[in-house]
């Protein structure tokens, strides 16, 4: 099971980050890694700590802001959301990620010898 | 794009709030497993278990960290100022290795940067505050048949101007000088004849006043205004604010003094500061021989012109041989055979520079030389180290350090070095900027002017320099460490001698390359040592013992020609007549003086030149009894007499080179010289003697009566005991008698002009000598270092022989011989470079043959004695091991 999770691809972890904070608002660093677990059916093998460099990263940035709050059950956690800037990035990433997948998507449907043809 | 730079920015401040944004990352994975845990209790899972599960999930926290450390600062920046922090640690770890080190190249690059001060400074961007340096060429004529450049005439100059479209403009400085007296004190001072333009292409503007206008320069006399130096101003006129508009008398001449040059600015001649400028219309006041600027046979003046941009000096001096070509036919009289030359600043022939370049070019040899050995020496010490730090340097390695990090870490402990050294080493050089005037003679009171520059092309290189030392020296533990094998070093800490034998390779190898580079520096020391000694213990054919010389200048005091006659027959009477004095005479020029011989096209009867070749011999204006005075024999004929003046027939003595190849087995005596169409009878023979160099090979040259061809400026030698101080106030007492106005020149011996001729070669030496003694020194610390850790390595081995019946006597000579065999190795390497090297000190080597033997016999004494000083204490310290406790060593 553990072998046939996805790694994730350069910069993937990042546009996961921001659809995610898009989709459901603020959001602290466990709840936006459960959240991308549970979108990805849990294909997507990823250390939960490895997203805290991401969050830094988009931070600087300034694709997403965050701030010290306090949870559903009570608990200090810092809290994420995506800013104006981090969406417009967002949508030009995302077309971007469609444009590849269909393009792979179509490479990929070659069938196998069609060039000797 | 910006969102780029901002996190740029970000990274950058991240670097610095490194403790801060730690521990907020901190509370954040708490609180992110504490949610995970609740999440999982609630989910049913046992505590532990829930604990166990958020932990997997949440994967290392280190590395975690790690990655948030890496994404958020600059993780390359951090290392460096880690491995920064750390070189800095094991320096004052070893405070005697980094003294020594940071001595061992604060000479090297020290050295390095004297020498590129002094080029820059001399020869590249010789005149502070003038424009577009690099643009400049300095012009000469030539003349076929002639070895040697003449100046350019002022019709020639003003041709080459209105005809070249490569220049945009050029300009005349020639250097004079004249007495100045104000108030109590009269003074020599430097000055130079400049074309008007002058100030205005050179972008340097007068503080107070004005510079020459146009037209300035036209005209016999018509414009005596000056502009004066910040120096002069300061100095001789208290910085007078109302200066504009006053008079100066110079050279009799009443000047309006109409502008005061900015501080820093020095004219444009190498060697000397100029304290006054005048336009070219005052010539005749200032030159000898009369008014000039419309003769286009008088080839007096020194100019420069400056490229357009991008033009080469190629592409110029076609241009500028093509004006010439066309000047020669137009003006065949006067301009056969002519043409005119574009040199390189840095090539200057009538300047210091000229001088100067031989010898600036073989100190930057030399200096390169004592950097490699000062390299060398530094790598040695951190050779040792690097054993030294084996276990440390291998722990790295095998808790996972990678090459590439040890590597720079190594680097950046030699850079620190050398950085270190480079401060040092710009402070050393910056000390050295005025050593140059201080190895040259004091001429009439005043010092020379050469100051290195220290500006930032000199800096930049003395950078570069630095790096390139770190790499060299910084490399060689590198490699070692890069072949460290973990395993065995890790269970073994070093043994004897034989096993390191492979390592000790290097060192041995870094002392002989240290050793022959010292060589070669001994030997070239001594070559020009020996040059300089020959060339003052040569004759130069006129006795310089017992001969004054000195000088009045009467064209400074305003005396016309019949004045100065009567004059100068008064002052050679009295002087004549003083205690003392055997013989006195005058002459236009001294020999291996400042001045500069006429020069004459001469014909002879029955001798037909080759075409295109005008035959023209140097020759001087002397008194009666000048050959006397001077001790240069007469081998027949007479000399020139009172009576030989104006209204008596013209008469000359030649010397034998001329008699010998104008009046080839023939007596020349009665013959006749034609000299500038005059036709001159030959009286006497004068024994051949040096006249412009002590190097000058023997040539043609002639005297006539100077009452036959007259100039008021003379020099007055004097055949005497006395000493020239004695003689200078005799003197200075009997022209105060004479008249109060007139200024003496300094009396020196004719030894002392020798001596002052020959001084580019005494700079040479003393420089060479004393980097000599520098690379010896290094070389000595360099072999002293290896011999003492060979010793200290093999104590067991030493131990060994000692317990097997070795004696005292045999250890000592032991270690004795293994460090004569580097510097042995050394010395035949050092012979080997030096034979083909040494070729290059091409003219400053004077009857000495390159592979002198006694200069390469005495390098190898002065080295072997060396190493056997140096070899000395570690031979000693062998002799003193206790072979029971080198047993028990390991």
């Amino acid at each position: 099971m553990a072998e046939s999770k996805l790694d994730l691809l350069q910069g993937t972890l990042d546009l996961m980050v921001l659809q995610t904070l898009a989709a459901m608002g603020s959001l602290h660093g466990y709840g936006i890694a459960r959240r991308i677990e549970q979108v990805s059916g849990n294909e997507v093998l990823l250390n939960q700590g490895t997203i805290y460099a991401s969050l830094v990263r988009l931070q600087q940035r300034g694709w997403i802001s965050a701030e010290w709050g306090t949870s559903t059950n009570n608990r200090k956690a810092k809290f994420y959301s995506i800013t104006k800037r981090g969406r417009k990035q967002l949508s030009q990433d995302a077309a971007y990620w469609q444009r590849l997948s269909e393009v792979m998507g179509r490479v990929l449907a070659l069938p196998e010898g069609s060039e000797d043809k | 794009m910006t969102d780029h730079l901002r996190q740029r920015l970000h990274r950058l401040r991240a670097m610095f709030q490194r403790a801060e944004q730690d521990r907020d990352l901190d509370k954040e994975m708490f609180a992110h497993l504490e949610l995970a845990i609740e999440e999982n209790l609630q989910r049913g899972l046992s505590p532990s278990e829930a604990q166990r599960q958020a932990l997997i999930h949440f994967g290392g926290p280190q590395q975690a960290k790690e990655k948030h450390r890496e994404a958020r600062g600059l993780p390359l920046v951090e290392t460096l100022v880690q491995d920064f922090r750390f070189a800095l640690r094991m320096l004052h770890r070893s405070p005697g290795f980094a003294l020594l080190a940071i001595f061992c190249l604060t000479l090297g690059i020290g050295a390095n940067a004297a020498v590129f001060s002094w080029m820059e400074g001399l020869l590249f961007r010789p005149y502070p505050m003038v424009a577009n340096q690099e643009r400049l060429v300095a012009l000469t004529g030539t003349a076929r048949g002639e070895s040697g450049p003449t100046g350019l005439s002022w019709p020639d100059f003003l041709d080459l101007q209105r005809n070249s479209t490569l220049c945009d403009t050029f300009f005349v400085s020639k250097i004079m000088g004249t007495t100045l007296s104000i108030g109590e004190r009269a003074q020599v001072v430097t000055g130079s004849i400049v074309s008007a333009n002058y100030f205005d292409v050179l972008g340097v503007h007068p503080i107070l006043g004005r510079a020459f206008e146009p037209g300035d320069d036209v005209g016999r006399s018509a414009h005596p205004v000056t502009v004066i130096s910040y120096q002069l101003w300061k100095e001789r006129f208290g910085g007078d604010p109302q200066i504009i508009g006053k008079t100066q008398r110079m050279n009799g001449v009443i000047h309006t003094i109409i502008g005061v040059a900015p501080e820093g600015f020095y004219g444009t001649f190498v060697g000397w500061a100029m304290k006054f400028w005048v336009p070219a219309s005052m010539e005749d006041t200032f030159e000898a021989g009369g008014y000039k600027l419309e003769d286009r046979g008088e080839r007096w003046i020194e100019s420069y012109g400056r490229l357009k941009p991008g033009v080469t000096l190629e592409q110029a001096q076609q241009e500028i041989s093509a004006v010439a070509k066309r000047l020669e036919a137009d003006y065949p009289t006067t301009n056969r055979g002519r043409s005119i030359k574009a040199w390189p600043l840095w090539q200057t022939p009538f300047n210091n520079a000229g001088t100067l370049l031989p010898t600036l070019s073989i100190m930057l040899v030399v200096v390169v030389f004592v950097l490699l050995i000062a390299c060398a020496n530094v790598g040695n010490l951190l050779l040792v180290r690097s054993f030294a730090r084996r276990h440390e340097i291998t722990v790295r390695v095998a808790v996972g350090a990678g090459r590439r990090r040890l590597l720079q870490q190594l680097l950046i402990e030699g850079l620190v070095l050398s950085a270190l050294a480079a401060t040092g080493g710009l402070l050393v050089a910056r000390w050295c900027t005025h050593l140059l005037v201080l190895l040259l003679p004091v001429r009439n009171g005043n010092a020379m002017h050469l100051p290195g520059e220290m500006d930032w092309r000199v800096m930049a290189l003395s950078a570069v320099v630095c790096l390139v030392a770190t790499l060299l020296f910084a490399l060689v533990p590198a490699i070692q460490t890069s072949k460290i094998d973990l395993a065995g070093t890790l269970r073994s800490e070093m043994a004897g001698v034989a096993r390191g034998r492979g390592k000790s390779w290097a060192r041995y190898g870094l002392v002989v390359v240290q050793v022959s580079l010292c060589f070669i520096l001994l030997v070239g020391a001594g070559l020009l040592l020996q040059s300089l000694q020959k060339i003052r213990s040569d004759s130069p054919g006129f006795s310089t013992d017992g001969v004054l010389v000195t000088a009045v200048n009467l064209v400074a005091s305003g005396y016309d020609v019949e004045r100065a006659k009567s004059f100068q027959d008064q002052l050679i009477d009295q002087v004549q007549a003083l205690p003392g004095v055997e013989s006195a005479a005058l002459a236009r020029v001294t020999p291996l003086g400042y001045g500069t011989f006429s020069s004459a096209p001469i014909a002879v009867d029955g001798y037909q030149p080759p075409p295109d070749e005008q035959p023209s011999v140097d020759y001087n204006q002397v008194g009666p009894g000048y050959l006397a005075t001077m001790g240069i024999p007469l081998l027949s004929g007479r000399e020139f007499t009172r009576s030989d003046n104006e209204t008596a027939a013209p008469v000359a003595i030649i010397n034998e080179i001329m008699a010998g190849r104008y009046w080839p087995g023939k007596n020349p005596v009665g013959e006749r010289l034609q000299a500038k169409s005059k036709w001159l009878q030959i009286v006497g023979i004068a024994k051949t003697s040096k006249y412009e160099s002590m190097r000058e090979l023997p040539k043609p040259f002639f005297y006539v009566p100077r009452r036959q061809d007259f100039s008021i400026s003379a020099a007055l030698t004097i055949r005497t005991r006395l000493r020239p101080a004695i003689m200078a106030a005799a003197l200075s007492r009997e022209l105060k008698a004479m008249d109060a106005n007139l200024a003496l020149y300094e009396v020196i011996s004719l030894q002392e002009q020798v001596d002052r001729s020959t001084s580019a070669q005494k700079v040479a030496v003393t420089l060479t000598g004393t980097l000599g003694g520098l690379a010896l020194v290094l070389a000595a610390i360099g072999l002293y270092g290896v011999m003492s850790y060979t010793v200290s390595q093999s104590t067991r081995e030493l131990g060994l022989r000692m317990a097997l019946g070795a004696n005292t006597g045999g250890l000592f000579r032991l270690v004795i011989s293994r460090g004569l065999v580097l510097t042995i190795g050394g010395i035949f390497l050092g012979a080997v470079l030096a034979a083909g090297l040494t070729r290059l000190l091409g003219y400053l080597l004077y009857k000495v043959s390159p592979y002198d033997p006694f200069a390469f016999g005495s390098a190898f004494l002065v080295l072997t004695i060396v190493s056997l000083i140096a070899c000395f204490l570690p031979a000693w310290r062998a002799t003193r091991v206790d072979p029971i406790v080198a047993l028990r060593y390991e």
